[in-house]
């Protein structure tokens, strides 16, 4: 797989390019990826024009046995001839099986790999690249488009050469054996050529367009599937309907269109060369009666030009797919040349791209000096914690005049703290715990994690450090188990260890200690032992489908199950009945025990799981302190969490002023001695935080390792 | 074979061609990397059971609207292909009439020749031009039909279907498949048609020309047909794996793409690389080999033309020099040899294209061939007029029951009456049956037995938009559609005025975060609404319900992304807005069960309590428990 250097990234830095755009420019940036099989490529070529000038000598084998045994009235010679027929035929076979032979799976792998690059590059774009991009329209990128280009590398490529060539030759041969007539054969060649660039240009604007408008009528398709139950809930398939009716029509339209453009340029190439060998028959038949040419020659220039008749007719098409290629790979570098930005931004660039794989293998590593004032060394223990300091956030793509949505939050979470983040609908939480695991990167201010700026930090190492669950709980199409344990460092290897072993009964690798635990503190063992295959039953899109409350608890169980140093947890539990919130709750309260944790919280039950409370409004934080203090001294805050224009809810938080936090963390150590084995929350706990408090994040991550083996 | 590679191939490794008897072939497909799923729900396969001969009929019914045009577009291309072929004809005349009469200075029959030669360039170009505007025209507009198809099966298939087959290949149904068929009628069938006719013409004039050399071209078609069997029945599996290794790689594509957060935050790059990388290079591998017997029918077609033009043109030689044949027949003869069999490797490539399209089309007709099982009714009815002053209407389940096609009842057999206006809240834990009450009473699904009544009319009598005047439900998974936050909140009505979409949005809370999107109203929600948070989306999404003003609104765990205001919106609208109308309201939240008038109670698939929601609480029941459990976790 070859990943593009960075000169290609440069080549475009804006997307406003369409017919100025040549399409040879654009072919030309695939020469990265043809590169690796060059050699076979050309080579292939080269078989093609050898295969394809051999069918030009047969006219002329025909004209010799015209003029020479036929006229002599020879039939040995009649033989000889048949013989050089057969052996140029049989050769000419066998080169052209040998060129597709030759390419039959390099382009194949071509087109492989450049599915690679674009997967891989897609993965590393940053969110809010996806964000901007609907996915039907990269997976047309990732399909139609590129088995466009091996179609394009198979054939057109090929054969505008190999049929460029074999008209060159057979024009040679045409003028040697009689250059009036060859002359003649000869004149619409210029005219065509221009036409057909003329064509080129247009075409290829109609091509772009229907692809595109394919790629809408794809995601259109795309929603009315996934949101069909929207689409049924509210009766509105007709006006769905109406919808991809008009876009669909309209792609009909682009399609006639350019249906009309090549309708055009057939015809032209259809006639004028058709014109051009009637012409020349009916000179040559005047220049064979008076003598000045053989019948035999005749017959091979008739051949001949006849023979010339597919090269040059194909130029059309093979023109027409040039072109589609063209607009098929300005598509793949659309997004190929979006930039993935630097892993480190303030550390060197140019190593980042490469480093990426490194970093996944390697996370455990700490990474020695990330230049002095890159914030990579530890600031000490005052600092060890969650911190955003002065974090301001706009989307890249949100207007100049707009006010950012995080707007200088400062806010610190202690070391083993947990904070609950609640704001109003709308006022950046998700926003602000998707900048700690860098989906988004801060537009100014630090985040920082125990001193690291987690700009400082390789993603790969902050991902590893900080789980997330996501308000939206999306599983993979995998396995239970997978799903869950790809919250761990090093879920892969193990992973597949552990489902081997699985086959001769339950295993008891540390992956599986990992995975129950897990399970239970997000309440999940229960429903995955009842799965018809408990934890290697399918779910996700080709699986099982779960509920979404089932589906968060196993998002929740992803997140913990790492046991990570920071834990940022969007409004986990909000798809929970009330029973099993509680148990979850109850279980969850011993792993934050242990971590650092920011949780986004829109009711008092969540909050509760929190030490303290940051408000969000502004796109600032307004006010931290315990839900109580919150209660009392916030209006916003009494708001958010009471509905304070509800007399009988406040009358119901009054209820609770009794409780404080060291209730709720009796609470846990009650129901915790319920449902865990004697200790091990304490022990974790105490180990933690020892560890933590000496102030690096490495330290934690191996310690969670010597705590996984001895589970 | 269970063992479990991670991130394996998806379930459409499975062989498509197994649930056909009458293909039967190819069970050497299986043993795909990771291949291991237990068999059984057909849902599990790409290919759906369908009657037989339904690709063909699928085809028949796609032309049949566009006959007229089909037919236009095959003289076009009859007359065409006799104007092409009519030039070797024309060099036969020159040679053997119009050289021997220029010899005796007569220039009538070369005059002849020029004229026809230029009639038929013009005539063969300008029949070009007119066939691929028609073909197109036919092309696009079956296309645009087939795509309308899959949309609207899409669409009308129930809920129930759409559970269980997965949106990742019901959109490559939509796409790639019918991408295979455009591949087909675009490049192939008219390629096909060309060849046919020029193979039939040129058989015709040869014959014309020389029995004998005509014959002998005739012979040589008996081992290209073999070969082009040979062809055919070998690349039938080839193009079959091909298509299924395609759609897993379209699967993890989409996958990870929809999933980025998760993917970008757990690390998944790596592990998604490799998993993509065997799919991928499984692919290749498949792809590869689908060219490579591209390649052998190439040679074997190739070698077997090249040895008759040889033979041909050596018989044709020996007896022009042995008097017996005319030097322009010979010639023509060995011109039109050489067109008969250029067309052979093309008609390779437009096998490989019927190949794909046919696997294409029989997973779409495989598709089409599912009947909704939530049909629209023949003969619909009106509901009654609604009562003045009462907006909701009475929902009567009467003898009710329900199980899923594969067996295994959800519901055992109920009654209930639910009066107009009436506000009632169903609790229980997951899986006691909640949804599937709320499905039944939104006709996602239909009963197995029994009647659901509207105002006395069973739901199934009601045609779509009458029966959404009457019902409405609004589910967890609040999806925006691309397009602008007004036209989402138009969902509910779509002849909305935006003064109505601006007083839904107010009355639900939603009108001042939608006011500070960068375009207001008309701010586009992109990707899956990416900017707007899910407690937003949840407040667009009961917007979509004001706006729909039902008689019946069914919240199915609407409410589980809001925050307290925003629940309290809500309350507020319904109290307000929504105020007499009948409302099923499923919550986790106990708070949202404080405005209900009546509480079910759900367990395992029973209604174990009934009844207001203080008497509950002040009762020993389930509900009093679960409401106890709620205060202490408020506390």
């Amino acid at each position: 797989m070859s990943v593009p250097d960075r000169s290609l990234a440069l080549m475009t830095p804006d997307t406003t390019r369409t017919a100025e755009r040549s399409s040879v420019r654009s072919l030309m940036r695939l020469w990265p990826y043809v590169r690796p099989v060059r050699v076979r490529l050309f080579t292939a070529a080269f078989v093609a024009i050898l295969a394809s000038c051999l069918g030009l000598v047969i006219p002329l084998i025909l004209k010799w046995i015209v003029d020479g045994p036929v006229a002599r009235k020879d039939t040995d010679g009649v033989w000889l001839g048949g013989a050089l027929l057969l052996a140029v035929g049989l050769t000419e076979a066998l080169l052209f099986g040998l060129r597709r032979w030759l390419v039959a799976r390099p382009l194949a792998g071509v087109e492989a790999s450049m599915r690679a690059a674009l997967y891989g590059r897609l993965q590393r774009l940053p969110v809010s690249f996806h964000d901007r991009w609907p996915s039907g329209q990269l997976l047309s990128r990732g399909t139609t488009d590129l088995q466009l280009l091996r179609m394009f590398l198979a054939f057109p490529l090929t054969f505008l050469l190999v049929n460029g060539t074999t008209v060159l030759v057979g024009c040679v041969i045409l003028l040697l054996q009689e250059w009036t007539l060859g002359l003649v054969l000869l004149a619409p060649v210029l005219p065509l050529v221009l036409l057909c660039s003329v064509f080129e240009v247009r075409y290829a604007l109609a091509a772009r367009g229907a692809q595109d408008q394919l790629g809408d009528l794809t995601t259109v398709t795309e929603e009315a599937v996934l949101g069909v139950r929207v689409i049924k809930g509210f009766g509105r398939n007709r006006s769905q309907a109406r919808a991809f009716r008009a876009l669909s029509e309209r792609l009909l339209h682009t399609e006639l269109r350019k249906a009309r453009l090549l309708a055009g340029i057939w015809a032209l190439i259809m006639t004028l060369p058709e014109v051009a060998i009637g012409a020349a028959l009916v000179l040559g038949t005047l220049q064979v009666a008076d003598g000045g040419l053989s019948a035999g020659t005749l017959v091979a220039f008739l051949s001949t030009a006849l023979a010339l008749r597919w090269p040059v007719e194909s130029i059309g098409f093979l023109l027409a797919m040039s072109n589609e290629a063209a607009t098929a790979t300005d598509r793949f570098f659309d997004v190929m040349d979006e930039p993935v930005p630097a892993d480190v931004p303030r550390g060197d660039q140019d190593a980042d791209v490469a480093r990426l794989g490194k970093d996944a293998g390697g996370a455990d590593v700490p990474r020695p000096g990330k230049g002095p004032g890159g914030g990579g060394r530890p600031r000490g223990e005052a600092e060890s914690g969650l911190c955003f300091e002065g974090v301001v956030f706009r989307y890249p793509d949100a207007p100049p005049d707009a006010a950012p949505t995080l707007d200088g939050v400062n806010l610190r979470i202690r070391s083993g703290e947990t904070m609950a983040l609640v704001g109003a609908t709308g006022s950046g939480k998700t926003t602000l715990t998707a900048l700690v695991p860098r989906l988004h990167e801060v537009t100014e201010g630090h985040i920082v994690l125990d001193g690291t700026d987690v700009g400082a930090l390789p993603r790969a190492e902050l991902r590893e450090r900080v789980a997330v669950a996501f308000e939206e709980p999306t599983l993979f199409s995998a396995t239970v188990r997978e799903n869950v344990l790809m919250g761990t460092a090093k879920s892969e290897a193990e992973d597949r260890a552990a489902a081997d072993g699985a086959a001769d009964g339950p295993a008891d690798g540390p992956t599986d200690g990992l995975l129950e635990r897990a399970l239970r503190v997000a309440q999940a063992d229960g429903f995955v032992g009842a799965l018809p295959r408990g934890a290697e039953t399918e779910v996700g899109e080709q699986g099982l489908s779960l509920s979404g409350g089932q589906r968060q608890r196993l998002a929740l169980a992803r997140a913990v199950v790492g046991r990570p140093r920071f834990l940022v947890l969007d409004d986990p539990l909000s798809a929970l009945d009330v029973h099993t919130e509680a148990a979850v709750e109850a279980a969850l309260r011993e792993v934050l025990a242990t971590t650092t944790a920011l949780i986004v919280a829109h009711r008092p039950s969540t909050v509760l799981l929190a030490d303290r409370v940051a408000l969000l409004s502004g796109g600032k934080v307004t006010a931290v302190g315990t839900h109580h203090e919150l209660l009392h001294s916030n209006a916003e805050y009494a708001e958010l969490m009471a509905g304070a224009d509800d007399p009988d809810s406040t009358g119901a938080v009054n209820g609770t002023d009794g409780t404080d936090s060291t209730g709720a963390m009796n609470g846990t150590d009650s129901t915790g001695g319920t449902d865990t084995p004697e200790g091990t929350g304490a022990t974790d706990g105490t180990d933690g935080t020892g560890r933590t408090d000496e102030g690096t994040g490495h330290t934690g991550g191996s310690g969670r390792h010597a705590e996984g083996s001895t589970a | 074979m269970t063992a479990t590679v991670p991130g394996k191939a998806s379930p459409e490794q499975g062989d498509p061609g197994e649930n056909r008897p009458a293909q039967g072939t190819a069970p050497e497909t299986r043993g795909d990397p990771g291949e291991d799923r237990p068999g059984g729900d057909p849902f599990d396969r790409d290919v759906l059971p369908s009657p037989p001969g339904a690709s063909r009929r699928l085809l028949g019914s796609l032309l049949r609207p566009y006959r007229r045009g089909v037919a236009v577009a095959a003289s076009l291309l009859v007359l065409q292909q006799a104007a092409v072929q009519a030039g070797p004809l024309l060099v036969a005349y020159s040679i053997d009439r119009a050289l021997p009469a220029l010899r005796k200075d007569d220039y009538g029959p070369l005059i002849a020749v020029a004229v026809g030669y230029l009639v038929c360039a013009v005539a063969s170009g300008w029949l070009q031009h007119a066939f691929t505007n028609a073909a197109a025209r036919v092309n696009q507009r079956v296309l645009k039909a087939l795509r309308e198809r899959i949309y609207r099966q899409a669409q009308a298939l129930s809920v129930d279907f759409h559970d269980r087959y997965t949106s990742g290949r019901l959109i490559s149904r939509a796409t790639t498949d019918v991408e295979s068929l455009r591949e087909l009628l675009d490049e192939g069938l008219q390629e096909l048609l060309a060849v046919v006719l020029s193979v039939i013409y040129i058989l015709i004039t040869l014959i014309w020309l020389d029995i004998g050399l005509g014959g002998a071209a005739l012979l040589s078609f008996v081992p290209l047909g073999l070969l082009v069997r040979n062809f055919q029945r070998r690349s039938i599996r080839v193009y079959r794996n091909k298509s299924t290794a395609i759609a897993s790689v379209i699967v993890k594509f989409a996958e990870t793409m929809n999933g980025i957060r998760p993917v970008q935050s757990f690390r998944r790059e790596r592990a998604n690389e490799e998993a993509f990388d065997r799919l991928n290079g499984h692919h290749l591998r498949v792809n590869g080999d689908s060219i490579l017997e591209m390649a052998r029918y190439v040679i074997l077609s190739r070698t077997v033309a090249n040895v008759a033009v040889a033979g041909i043109v050596v018989w044709g030689a020996y007896r022009v020099a042995s008097d017996g044949l005319a030097l322009g027949v010979l010639a023509a003869a060995a011109l039109y040899l050489r067109r008969l069999y250029d067309p052979i490797d093309r008609l390779g490539m437009f096998l490989n294209s019927y190949q794909s399209a046919a696997a294409s089309l029989e997973k779409i007709a495989g598709l089409l061939a599912q009947v909704p099982s939530v049909p629209e009714p023949g003969t619909p009815v009106q509901l009654p007029p609604r009562r003045p002053g009462m907006p909701g209407r009475e929902v009567v389940f009467e003898g009710v029951n329900f199980a899923y096609r594969t067996g295994g009842e959800v519901l055992p057999r109920f009654d209930l009456a639910l009066p107009a206006g009436q506000t009632v809240a169903v609790v229980g834990a997951t899986g006691a049956g909640k949804s599937t009450l709320a499905k039944l009473l939104a006709r996602f699904y239909d009963p197995t037995s029994g009647r659901v009544l509207l105002d006395g009319t069973d739901l199934r009598e009601l045609a779509t938009a009458e029966l959404r005047r009457g019902v409405v439900m609004v589910t967890q998974e609040a999806f925006l559609f691309s397009g602008t936050v007004a036209e989402n909140i138009a969902i509910g009505r779509p002849d909305a005025t935006r003064e109505e979409v601006e007083h839904a949005a107010k009355a639900i809370g939603a009108h001042d975060f939608i006011a500070a999107l960068p375009d207001g109203y008309d701010t586009d929600v992109r990707k899956r609404g990416g900017r707007i948070s899910a407690g937003q989306r949840q407040l667009v999404s009961f917007a979509r319900a004001l706006l729909a003003d039902p008689s019946v609104l069914i919240l199915d765990e609407a409410t589980s992304s809001l925050d307290i205001p925003g629940e309290r919106a809500v309350q507020r609208a319904m109290d307000t807005v929504l105020h007499g109308r009948t409302a099923v309201v499923i919550a986790h939240r106990l708070s949202t069960v404080e405005i209900a008038d009546r509480v079910l109670v759900m367990a395992d698939g029973h209604i174990v309590e009934d009844g207001r929601p203080r008497d509950l609480i002040a009762g020993t029941g389930r509900f009093a428990g679960l409401h106890r459990a709620w205060r202490d976790s408020l506390a």
